[in-house]
């Protein structure tokens, strides 16, 4: 038998490590005190009643009672009431959950089975961690390679389905430093219950020394870079030319924008619209343009997607930085390019302003906080 | 109710009347029998041995859980253990228990009818609930599944590697006799109630299954469509689901939701009106607020097929949808209240009995409470954003399915028991049984409540270690819980040999099912019932007894 049997600090709710934990527990408290109340209040009022009106013979013929209007209203109004009050203070929690600060750090996830990618802005990529700073609204940007996952941690009482074929949302904000778990909570198949990976919070200083550090990074280039690699390769460019004279639209300036289609409607080319672009050219085409494209479904894969759409973003910013050539990181390379912002500028505008590149660096992260699991 | 009385002087204290059971013996009598009540018992001897096989699919579960490593079984094992645990319960025991069961044996009798409207039918749908039910059991000893009784696709659709369309087709299948059910009930009770059982003078077990049949007829072919498509997209790669064909996942749960969640309603609405008519026999009172108890069955029916985006708020469905949801979630929770409520008011000024139904009805009360009032939080948009998927869920819904549904079932068959078989079982085994499992009961599921709520994920083999005290009292519970369902089990058996013969009416309860003999004779009734009084009129009750007591003296 584990010794965590008999463990002092025996809890009933996780760490409260977000800015979400503390209201949501009280929540949580709110139902069970009413919980309590009126459960206790039903099975009293049995019991006593079972008592009072105890059988005292076989032949014993109550009085008939038929009802009351009045009390069938007071019991269907009164828990009605609180039941829209407890829809308010739900549907008010959730409204934040949905609603990510626009100055959040983006971070990309994919899950695929059995492991969770993280990728962050300036390129620095992780299997099974996430490292992320205090005090700091963070939003993920997930979708999955394969099948339904959900991205759940506890300690900060969020979690958001990773589903395929489409980007779902969650943020959190972490107060407070530590090692948390972070768990596949939709059935995945086979090793979903080995689909978990530990969340580290940490001061902004720590996170950024991790950051410039190279993390657990694979390669160095941020996903803005590979996106525009990729489009070299795949000579997107030959059609979608920059100044708009091509067969395609141009990509400057399209990102989140409102575009018309052919069929007359108007859609905003977001992160859905782009991916639905790349896998199925056919289903929304922008108007003024024919069908030419094919699709390059089977051909990227959902991290590359996200790099493209990481590097028409960047084209929305009119920033100068997208043509400089990427510098590859080797394997034991050391950092080459010294940041040219401020830490705390790259983490306020996580694209665009980056430097170039990040250094690789094979040596797996150690996690900068003692990592004692809540 | 003269009429009534003369037919209880035919059959006082008569030794081996003919009945339903003694009328003939052949083993081909029973399987092509159109008789209700055989039906009836056709069914409670299957989904006993499904209750069984799903039961000992869950010992193995809590057998596993009870150390975090994975050491008992591999994960390909424990997926399908789950699954099996969930489907064969769920669509095998839980959907047909009371309705199929009870409902079979009662309804026609309630009605004061001499059978189901379409008795053939009625046949047909128990070979139809067998045949899916062989099939299942075929799948299972062919590899099982593995993709969790919600079948989620892309997973189910083209992942897994385990026998998901052998088991579709067996859900397909079983849907039928559900379909084909529901239209019987509904057709027998427009059509069959005899002279004077006026709508409102109907039994609560009645509205009850009038409420689950309009379900079952409504919400099961969305099913039998959704386990199709998703048959279609693993054999024929037809792309309904899977994004990768061009399909769309959340599409299938929308359809799977839409039936599965009115089929929570399938579950308890029969279990409701079972506990309405034990609490009117063991208090000998009408239910209180009888009119608003009948329709709060018919409000939870409808309003159940609109609440189903309720399981998909983490799933990136819209904002403003999950809030809508969330709203008629907290809607059609007031029926259920509105229930509760009226039950314990019927309690007051009665005659109280203390026998075995009334225990398991006090038993239900305490724990649908919980069940239902824990549905509260998941239906807190906010709030479910941490417990969905985890082991608060499970609490959830294993305190409605089985402190609601199973025990309201235990509850009808106990009451009914001499009924269906003409024999007493001991009283003090069935308090004592009832009272084992309400404990081990609670202390199986209370335990996963904490356990949700501190973040243990739903479906998983192994855990982090700091979870494994709550385990360990949730699997101790549920030896307790077994050896609980254990005890009934004997002592019922025992009571078909050695029991006490049971009189037409032990419980002195209102209802034309006591006015016949106990076990009731093949064509129901030797006279034809005349209603003339209220639903639970317990004076009539006294006019009978008087009367039989009047023959008794004459004769």
């Amino acid at each position: 038998m584990n010794p965590v049997f008999l463990q002092a600090d025996f809890q009933l709710n996780p760490t409260q490590a977000s800015s979400f934990a503390a209201e949501i527990d009280l929540f949580y408290y709110a139902l069970w005190t009413l919980t309590i109340v009126f459960t206790i209040g039903v099975a009293a009022a049995a019991g006593y009643l079972m008592m009072r009106y105890k059988r005292r013979s076989m032949g014993d013929l109550p009085e008939h009672i038929h009802g009351s209007l009045i009390l069938e209203l007071s019991w269907s109004i009164i828990p009605f009431i609180l039941a829209l009050g407890i829809f308010a203070w739900g549907a008010k929690l959730y409204y934040q959950l949905y609603t990510a600060p626009v100055d959040a750090l983006e971070i990309y996830v994919t899950g695929k089975q059995w492991m969770w990618r993280a990728q962050h802005q300036n390129g620095v990529r992780e299997i099974n961690e996430l490292h992320i700073p205090i005090n700091r609204a963070v939003k993920m940007t997930m979708t999955s390679e394969d099948v339904l996952h959900s991205y759940f941690i506890p300690a900060f009482r969020t979690k958001a389905d990773v589903v395929p074929g489409r980007y779902t949302m969650t943020w959190f904000k972490p107060t407070q430093t530590g090692t948390f778990h972070l768990f596949c909570s939709e059935y995945c198949g086979t090793q979903h219950s080995g689909m978990i990976g530990k969340v580290y919070v940490m001061e902004q200083e720590d996170y950024q020394k991790w950051l410039t550090a190279g993390g657990g990074l694979t390669y160095g280039m941020t996903p803005a870079k590979s996106g525009e690699k990729l489009a070299t390769t795949l000579g997107c460019a030959a059609c979608h030319k920059a100044d708009g004279n091509g067969r395609g639209p141009s990509w400057v300036g399209i990102y989140n924008t409102p575009q018309k289609l052919t069929n007359g409607t108007t859609v905003v080319a977001d992160d859905a619209f782009i991916r639905e672009s790349v896998l199925h050219p056919r289903a929304k085409v922008l108007a003024g343009y024919d069908t030419l494209m094919a699709t390059y479904q089977g051909q990227v894969s959902e991290e590359q997607i996200l790099d493209l759409i990481a590097y028409i973003k960047s084209l929305s910013k009119g920033d100068a930085t997208q043509s400089e050539p990427a510098v590859l990181g080797t394997a034991a390379g050391l950092s080459s390019v010294a940041p040219t912002a401020t830490p705390a500028a790259a983490l306020a505008t996580p694209v665009g302003t980056e430097p170039a590149a990040k250094p690789a660096v094979t040596a797996p992260a150690k996690p900068m906080v003692k990592p004692v699991v809540k | 109710m003269e009429i009534a009385a003369k037919n209880i002087d035919a059959h006082v204290e008569e030794e081996e009347s003919v009945n339903y059971l003694n009328a003939t013996h052949t083993v081909k009598s029973w399987l092509l029998t159109l008789d209700h009540k055989r039906i009836g018992i056709l069914y409670l001897l299957s989904i006993s041995v499904f209750f069984l096989i799903g039961g000992i699919y869950a010992s193995l579960i809590r057998l596993e859980l009870v150390t975090p490593r994975g050491d008992l079984l591999t994960p390909e094992t424990y997926n399908r253990v789950f699954t099996m645990h969930g489907v064969i319960m769920i669509f095998f025991f839980l959907i047909p228990s009371i309705p199929a069961t009870l409902g079979n044996f009662l309804l026609p009798l309630m009605l004061g009818a001499k059978d189901v409207a379409f008795p053939r039918l009625n046949l047909l749908s128990w070979y139809i609930f067998m045949i899916g039910g062989i099939m299942m059991m075929y799948t299972l000893l062919s590899g099982g599944i593995d993709t969790g009784w919600t079948f989620y696709p892309p997973y189910s659709s083209i992942y897994s590697n385990s026998q998901v369309t052998l088991a579709g087709i067996s859900i397909f299948i079983t849907g039928f006799s559900s379909i084909l059910t529901g239209l019987n009930f509904m057709v027998t009770i427009h059509t069959m109630r005899a002279p004077g059982q006026t709508w409102f003078r109907l039994p609560l077990f009645v509205w009850g299954m009038y409420a689950t049949s309009l379900i079952q007829i409504l919400g099961t072919p969305v099913i039998a469509i959704t386990v199709l498509a998703l048959a279609f997209e693993r054999t024929l790669q037809i792309g309904i689901f899977d994004p990768k064909l061009g399909g769309d996942p959340i599409l299938f749960q929308h359809m799977f939701w839409f039936y599965s969640h009115p089929a929570v309603y399938i579950m308890v609405l029969p279990g409701m009106g079972v506990i309405s008519e034990i609490i009117a026999s063991m208090t000998r009172k009408a239910i209180f607020g009888y009119h608003f108890v009948a329709f709060s069955s018919l409000a939870i029916a409808v309003f159940g097929f609109l609440v189903w985006g309720h399981h998909m708020f983490t799933s990136s469905q819209s904002m403003y949808a999950g809030m809508v949801f969330s709203l008629i979630s907290f809607a059609v929770a007031i029926p259920s209240a509105i229930k509760v409520f009226n039950w314990v008011a019927t309690i007051y000024k009665g005659s109280v009995s203390y026998d075995t139904p009334m225990i398991y009805a006090l038993a239900f009360l305490g724990l649908f409470m919980v069940g239902g009032m824990t549905g509260l939080f998941l239906a807190a948009l906010g709030l479910d954003i941490h417990l969905h998927d985890t082991y608060f869920v499970v609490a959830h819904f294993h305190y409605v399915m089985v402190g609601g549904q199973v025990i309201a079932y235990l509850g009808g068959l106990h009451f009914w028991w001499p009924k269906m078989t003409g024999r007493m079982y001991s009283e003090t085994w069935g308090r004592i049984s009832a009272v084992i499992i309400f404990l081990g009961f609670n202390l199986t599921f209370f335990p996963q409540f904490v356990l949700g709520y501190l973040g243990m994920p739903r479906r998983y083999h192994a855990y982090v270690p700091e979870f494994q005290f709550l385990h360990v009292l949730s699997s101790a519970g549920a030896s307790v819980l077994a050896l609980g369902f254990f005890v009934p089990a004997i002592y019922l058996t025992w009571s078909l040999f050695y029991g006490k013969k049971a009189t037409a009416n032990p419980w002195q309860a209102y209802g034309l099912e006591w006015q016949t003999p106990s076990p009731p004779p093949t064509e129901n009734f030797t006279y034809d019932p005349v209603v003339t009084h209220e639903a639970y009129d317990f004076d009539s009750v006294k006019e009978i007894s008087d009367a039989r007591a009047k023959v008794a003296v004459t004769a």
